[in-house]
């Protein structure tokens, strides 16, 4: 009972580790590179504008895509670790 | 075939699809009614996600938007996507672990109240009603303007045919109608997008083409945009916004209310297994992003497309743009488009400095010099997408499935809005509290019943929509960000919250949220009843009020702290339901109890 207990609580640190992983990317890539750090991105030309442009208006959504699928990927595997999956 | 004609065909072939599955799905019980039985694939329930999430906002509105605002509306790309990934990580699997019907079910059986519960039903039913008033609305003009009808006479034919389909259905037929739905929908979407791409960029892929040369001039195409859009006095395409605090908090409350819609939340009880309802948001987004990536594209198209119509000296290589702004076309020279279109009035001409040519350029910019004495053509965002197809020439059929594209995205949102709308009631509201005993019977007979009425107040009011569009749509995102996303993710990632905590930073988000957006929009959106005039120097903090959800949603979260840390911890056997939430293991179906 015990060694179950410890282990649904490593599972769900190692989740939340997970999650707070890919927030830092979700926000870095759509408030970041798309909107806060675009003048610092600015001298870097891409089709006739740059990059923090490119973030706004396809590379963040790519990137959310990416994400969603990794977290999903991930949590299979943290799944099948820990014996917990269903 | 003449053009009304063929729309007829399309609109009224995609009609009978959508009816023939809803007949074929029919809702035997209550677990079909509410969550389709619990047995949808991920791929089909991330398609049917995807066309309950992408309304006629998505379809209609957004590329005109994000044409007439260039970069500074990016912020309806990233917040409609990005929600996802929120959804994703912090709720549907463990909601879906919980394995209940509604959203308000898991808030009252978290914080273990019926108070929360009517809390989140309330907030529920206002946010869903005050979004599908504008779906019926949209759905109203499309049919007229392609069915060359009166827009009431539209609006019922849509209400009628929303009717079969949910009434009958429930989750199960709306599930695999809206499958059938997003396909008509992408399809539409994209066809025109891959013509126009090709017409003015060589590229076949319109998110590509966005970044590419532009075949007329050479240069590249937003480069091009630009030098026209700022010949004639607008803001560059690509321009920075001064306001990024503003900028990141619109965005941040598009995601967090995306989050929080109860609609969409739904979507995730009906996959079999808690690692489907992960994919199944990984799918949405792939299919939602098939749109989000290509309306951009679109929407820098068609301006470019729109100003070289009016003006065709700045259609190729231009050495000096005031001598090609000075040769716009004659009014009586302008094409068939703009004449159909200025019969609906989102378009249309005043000869202010009777030259017979139409100038069409920013109002604020003096351009006295050229002659120009105002701008003398007012073209209506949301006309953009529907006429694009007129605008570049393309065949009639593509205008007969732009038409049906448009009434499926108008029509599935509505469907699955309705379905939040009459769970709540009869399953949360009914059952829950006033008739517990119930038959399952009862119970479906009571959604349905709800169902019928929640049409009837939806038609009537977007038939007298009361004048507030787009106020109305950050209400709704402004309620699902400041009441409805914090209280779930505390309810899943804290076990100390308790009742009181959950309660209190509902009720303070929500009012906090509604007094700000009242305070400038008008109380209750009675017009001239607000107490400062909505514009930026009245601001807090220079924070519009489309953008205070946001803020709504962090002082939800700080209440709720504050409060359950200076109260009793939640019973044992909630911070047990709380653990069994987080773990996969033994999910189990959806249970009706």
């Amino acid at each position: 009972m015990a060694d179950e207990k410890t282990n649904a609580e490593a599972y769900w640190k190692a989740n939340v580790r997970l999650i707070t992983g890919c927030l830092i990317v979700w926000a870095l890539v759509s408030y970041g590179c798309a909107i806060l750090l675009r003048p610092l991105l600015s001298g870097i030309p891409v089709g006739g504008t740059d990059l923090g442009f490119w973030f706004a208006q396809q590379g963040s959504i790519l990137t959310f895509i990416g994400l969603i699928f990794f977290y999903a990927w991930k949590m299979n595997q943290l799944d099948k670790k820990f014996g917990l999956e269903e | 075939m003449s053009q009304f004609a063929i729309n007829i065909l399309f609109v009224g072939a995609s009609f009978a699809l959508y009816i023939g599955i809803a007949i074929w799905a029919k809702a035997g019980s209550t677990k079909d009614f509410y969550v389709a039985g619990g047995g949808v694939h991920p791929i089909t329930n991330g398609m049917a996600i995807g066309a309950d999430w992408m309304s006629a906002a998505s379809f209609i509105s957004m590329a005109g938007l994000i044409a007439a605002g260039g970069y500074a509306n990016s912020t309806f790309l990233m917040g409609w996507t990005g929600g996802y990934v929120l959804l994703a990580l912090l709720l549907a699997p463990y909601l879906r672990k919980f394995g209940k019907f509604t959203v308000p079910e898991f808030i009252g059986d978290r914080f273990y109240s019926r108070t929360a519960r009517m809390v989140a039903v309330v907030c529920l039913i206002v946010a869903s009603l005050t979004y599908v008033i504008g779906q019926m609305a949209g759905a109203g003009v499309a049919f007229s303007r392609f069915l060359e009808v009166d827009a009431t006479t539209g609006l019922l034919i849509a209400a009628v045919v929303v009717f079969f389909y949910s009434v009958l259905g429930g989750m199960k037929g709306i599930t695999y109608t809206q499958v059938a739905q997003y396909i008509v929908l992408i399809v539409a979407y994209t066809i025109p997008a891959v013509f126009i791409s090709l017409e003015l960029t060589g590229n076949p892929l319109p998110p590509l083409g966005l970044f590419s040369d532009h075949s007329a001039s050479g240069e590249p195409l937003l480069a091009k945009l630009n030098e026209v859009v700022t010949a004639l006095g607008f803001n560059a395409y690509t321009a920075m916004v001064d306001n990024q605090l503003n900028m990141v908090l619109f965005t941040l409350s598009l995601m967090i209310g995306t989050a929080g819609l109860p609609h969409v939340i739904m979507r995730f009880f009906t996959v079999p297994k808690v690692a489907d309802a992960r994919w199944s948001a990984g799918w949405a987004l792939v299919f939602i992003g098939l749109l989000y990536l290509t309306a951009p594209a679109v929407a820098s198209m068609a301006r470019l497309n729109l100003m070289t119509t009016i003006y065709p000296d700045m259609a190729g290589q231009v050495e000096n743009y005031d001598a090609a702004a000075s040769n716009a076309i004659a009014y009586g020279d302008r094409p068939d488009w703009i004449r159909t279109w200025e019969e609906t009035g989102l378009i249309s001409f005043e000869d202010k400095n009777n030259d017979g040519n139409i100038q069409f350029y920013n109002d604020s910019a003096d351009f006295a010099d050229r002659g120009w004495q105002g701008n003398e053509l007012t073209v209506n965002n949301d006309i953009l997408v529907l006429a694009n197809p007129e605008i570049a020439n393309l065949p009639s059929w593509v205008i007969g499935l732009i038409a049906a594209g448009g009434l499926a995205a108008a029509l599935s949102t509505a469907a699955g809005l309705l379905l939040a709308i009459s769970s709540a009631i009869s399953h949360d509201l009914i059952k829950g509290a006033i008739n517990p005993n119930i038959t399952e019977r009862g119970e479906l007979k009571a959604a349905r019943i709800s169902m019928s009425i929640a049409i009837v107040v939806a038609t009537y009011l977007g038939a007298n929509p009361p004048g507030f569009a787009a106020q109305v749509v950050a209400l709704a995102f402004g309620i699902a960000a400041a009441s409805l996303f914090p209280a779930l993710m505390m309810g899943i990632f804290s076990k100390r919250v308790n009742n009181k905590g959950a309660i209190a930073g509902m009720l303070s988000g929500l009012t906090f949220t509604l007094v700000y957006i009242f305070v400038y929009k008008g109380w209750f959106f009675i017009p001239g009843t607000n107490n400062l005039a909505d514009t930026p120097e009245n601001w807090v903090l220079g924070i519009s009020p489309l953008s205070i959800g946001a803020v709504g949603a962090i002082i939800n979260f700080a209440v709720a702290y504050l409060v359950s840390k200076s109260s009793e911890e939640p019973p044992l056997e909630i911070q047990e339901l709380v653990e069994s939430v987080r773990y996969p293991k033994g999910a189990g179906g959806a249970v009706n109890h």
